[in-house]
């Protein structure tokens, strides 16, 4: 058999049923709901009367809109209510199971999924959430679908699939001090730009991304939507194996090791021809800041903040433009001279365990800058919270002005009252910068976990890798 | 889903390069439990200023495109979130058809799913549907997907690509799932094969995996 990505391995593995000229069906392994996007299907299949054919497989946790202060009062949000009830109602109608706002494994969907052991190498993926390339990161084909697709997953357990075009996105050698997952994500956006990957699948592979830990990897592969493609994967490698065992939903003894077997087929064959190649050296990467309105818009933080007259594309010299007007930049502007009105560190982008760990470090002993407005930590899941305090974290955190909150999707995307105001200015470790994306008006500059640490600090964005005694850099 | 054959409407210009979804439908209007209703709230932080009040710089609150059901776009339209409240909203404001470069693929997949036509054309064609739209109050375009092809009636004429299975759901609204239902057979037999790989399924047993408070590792 000729040579085939790790992609291409996966793809073939879940065909089910492929004519010339038409979409393929392919089956899926595992289906991830939230609160915000199913209640729709689920009216779709009861109106049709269809039935969920393999709930077992589907997993549904409450996450967008979820208060991440005290959960055991009542949800005022009257539509955000009525979407719990609707999650709940369905699960408990069609046998899914539900990680409910009070349930101690709640989280976000795209931690809790690998948390727990549902994401799997070689695994295809869907969830109605374009983070859901999160998942990638362990080997598995994952990517983000409508609501239409959803209900299409309910009652069928398949989907209809255009085969995807690969790009080899290759990491050379190893990160330099402070520059961290995101920041290389981010690099690569910049790069490409965010339509970069469209019709792409990403696979994340080189020196610099085998080094990278389980969280890391998950950090890169969430943000390949931001590149323009569905999904992003790293070949699952011992980092992952070690990652994968003893986890609730993964299998033990023997047939774990039945499981590694299997894993350790799926690495792209030697030889594998990729549609498209990127390489970036690791050497030349550093923290990055997004100065504008897409993660696309990003630059190193020791840099400034573009002048749009230098795009020679009118069409981007336009964006540049505009971007600048909705976030109040002049430019010129040095990155490190950006004040800031809050800082969030959380989504399912930078909110494990690892990501916390790293931002306490530069936190410990110091204290949030009086300009700041607020600094918030927003674990990824309650067992991230749970396994964070009982290291402590959380009394560090607080300690430096933080708020520690209850886990969520929280500020990234502001659907419950974690929110910018109009005007208001962010650092942020969540992945979209859009316009309003964090609140009406708010304007969001995204960064690492540690370099919005040290933004809440000085109030101010600051060059991390000038704080030496900051080991807490990964 | 309404079948799309064939649409000629006013073309509403929305001149700006990768336009996101969040721009679409903002998070507030993701609470509901609709797929109709949307149309109130498409482009709502650029459509209105405080107090719901239409804002007389954005582009579909100009009076000469009040009534339009074909958008001219930019690149890479319909990037970021997957929400499918976008393609809803759109549909429900009453466009039924946009013209762009390029398109971010959910977005772009989505639309099928709801009776709208993504036609993709070149730059140089794009540029020239904006001048032709700026130019003459109440431009009006044809949209034929039987034929793949947009016209005006000053001779323009420009034939475009789309997937035969997706152009052939489209012109007769079929509904997806029906027609993987078709092969129910060949998902049962898939499944019998799969569902003996020992390193998919076994894992999946709910009833012993409660939801208890220790359930991840520590590391």
């Amino acid at each position: 058999m000729a040579a085939r990505t790790l992609y291409e391995k996966i793809w073939d593995a879940h065909v089910v049923r492929e004519e010339p000229g038409q979409p393929t069906l392919i089956y899926i392994d595992r289906h991830l709901i939230h609160e915000g996007t199913s209640p729709q299907a689920f009216a779709g299949l009861k109106a049709a009367g269809r039935k969920v054919r393999r709930p077992e497989l589907t997993f549904a946790a409450m996450d967008h809109s979820v208060s991440t202060k005290n959960r055991l009062l009542p949800v005022l949000d009257a539509d955000a209510r009525g979407q719990f009830e609707a999650l709940e109602r369905n699960c408990a109608e069609t046998g899914v199971h539900l990680f409910d706002m009070n349930s101690k494994n709640q989280g976000i969907v795209h931690v809790i999924g690998p948390e727990l052991g549902i994401t799997q190498p070689g695994q295809t993926i869907v969830c109605g959430d374009s983070h859901t390339s999160t998942h990638g990161a362990f080997g598995a084909l994952a990517f983000g679908i409508g609501t239409s697709e959803i209900e299409h997953v309910l009652a069928t357990q398949c989907l209809t699939q255009f085969k995807s075009k690969t790009m080899k996105v290759e990491i050379t050698g190893k990160r330099p001090h402070g520059v961290t997952a995101k920041d290389i994500i981010l690099a690569v956006i910049g790069k490409i730009g965010i339509a970069g990957g469209n019709g792409h699948v990403f696979e994340y592979t080189g020196e610099a991304v085998r080094g990278l830990s389980m969280e890391g990897r998950m950090t890169m592969c969430n943000m390949s939507i931001e590149g323009g493609a569905r999904a992003g994967m790293v070949a699952p490698d011992e980092t992952t194996f070690k990652y994968m065992e003893g986890r609730p939903f993964v299998p033990r003894g023997r047939e774990f090791q039945a499981a590694v077997d299997f894993w350790q087929t799926l690495p792209s064959d030697t030889g594998a021809v990729y549609d498209d190649t990127l390489t970036l050296h690791a050497r030349d990467l550093a923290p990055m800041v997004t100065w504008g309105t897409n993660p696309g818009m990003v630059t190193q933080v020791s840099d400034r903040v573009p002048d749009p007259a230098s795009f020679s594309d009118p069409v981007d010299r336009e964006a540049a433009t505009r971007a600048l007007v909705y976030m109040d930049l002049k430019p010129g502007t040095a990155m490190e001279d950006i004040s800031l009105d809050r800082v969030f560190i959380g989504s399912c982008t930078n909110s494990r365990l690892e990501d916390l760990r790293a931002a306490a470090k530069v936190v410990e002993g110091r204290h949030v800058a009086k300009s700041l407005k607020q600094a918030l930590v927003v674990p990824g899941s309650r067992v991230v919270k749970a396994e964070a305090e009982a290291e402590g974290l959380d009394k560090v955190f607080v300690a430096a002005g933080f708020e520690w909150r209850d886990a969520g999707c929280s500020m990234c995307i502001g659907m419950n009252d974690d929110v910018l105001l109009s005007g208001e200015r962010s650092a942020s470790t969540s992945n979209r910068n859009f316009e309003g994306r964090q609140g009406k008006g708010g304007r969001t500059h995204l960064v690492s976990p540690v370099m919005a640490a040290a933004a809440a600090i000085e109030g101010h964005f600051v060059d991390i890798r000038k704080w030496n005694n900051v080991d807490g850099v990964e | 889903m309404e079948p799309f054959i064939k649409h000629t409407g006013v073309v509403a210009p929305l001149d700006r390069v990768n336009v996101d979804t969040d721009q679409m439908v903002p998070k507030q209007f993701l609470k509901l439990q609709t797929r109709q209703g949307y149309g109130r709230v498409l482009f709502y932080d650029w459509r209105y200023l405080p107090g719901e009040k239409p804002n007389p710089e954005f582009v579909l609150n100009a009076p000469r495109y009040k009534g339009a059901s074909v958008i001219v776009a930019r690149a890479n339209f319909g990037c970021g979130s997957s929400r499918e409240h976008a393609p809803w909203a759109i549909l429900d404001y009453g466009f039924r058809a946009i013209l762009a470069p390029s398109y971010a693929d959910i977005f772009y997949n989505n639309c099928f799913k709801n009776g709208i036509l993504p036609v993709t054309l070149s730059n140089e064609q794009i540029d020239e549907l904006f001048a032709r739209t700026e130019k003459r109050e109440g431009y009006r375009v044809t949209v034929d997907l039987e034929h793949q092809v947009v016209t005006d009636d000053q001779g323009l004429r420009y034939s475009f690509e789309v997937d035969p299975f997706r152009r052939d759901c489209l012109l007769k609204g079929l509904d997806d799932i029906g027609l993987t239902l078709v092969h129910e057979p060949r998902i049962s037999s898939f499944e019998a094969k799969y569902l003996k790989h020992p390193a998919m399924y076994e894992a999946v047993d709910v009833k012993h995996h409660s939801d208890s408070p220790q359930s991840a590792r520590h590391n």
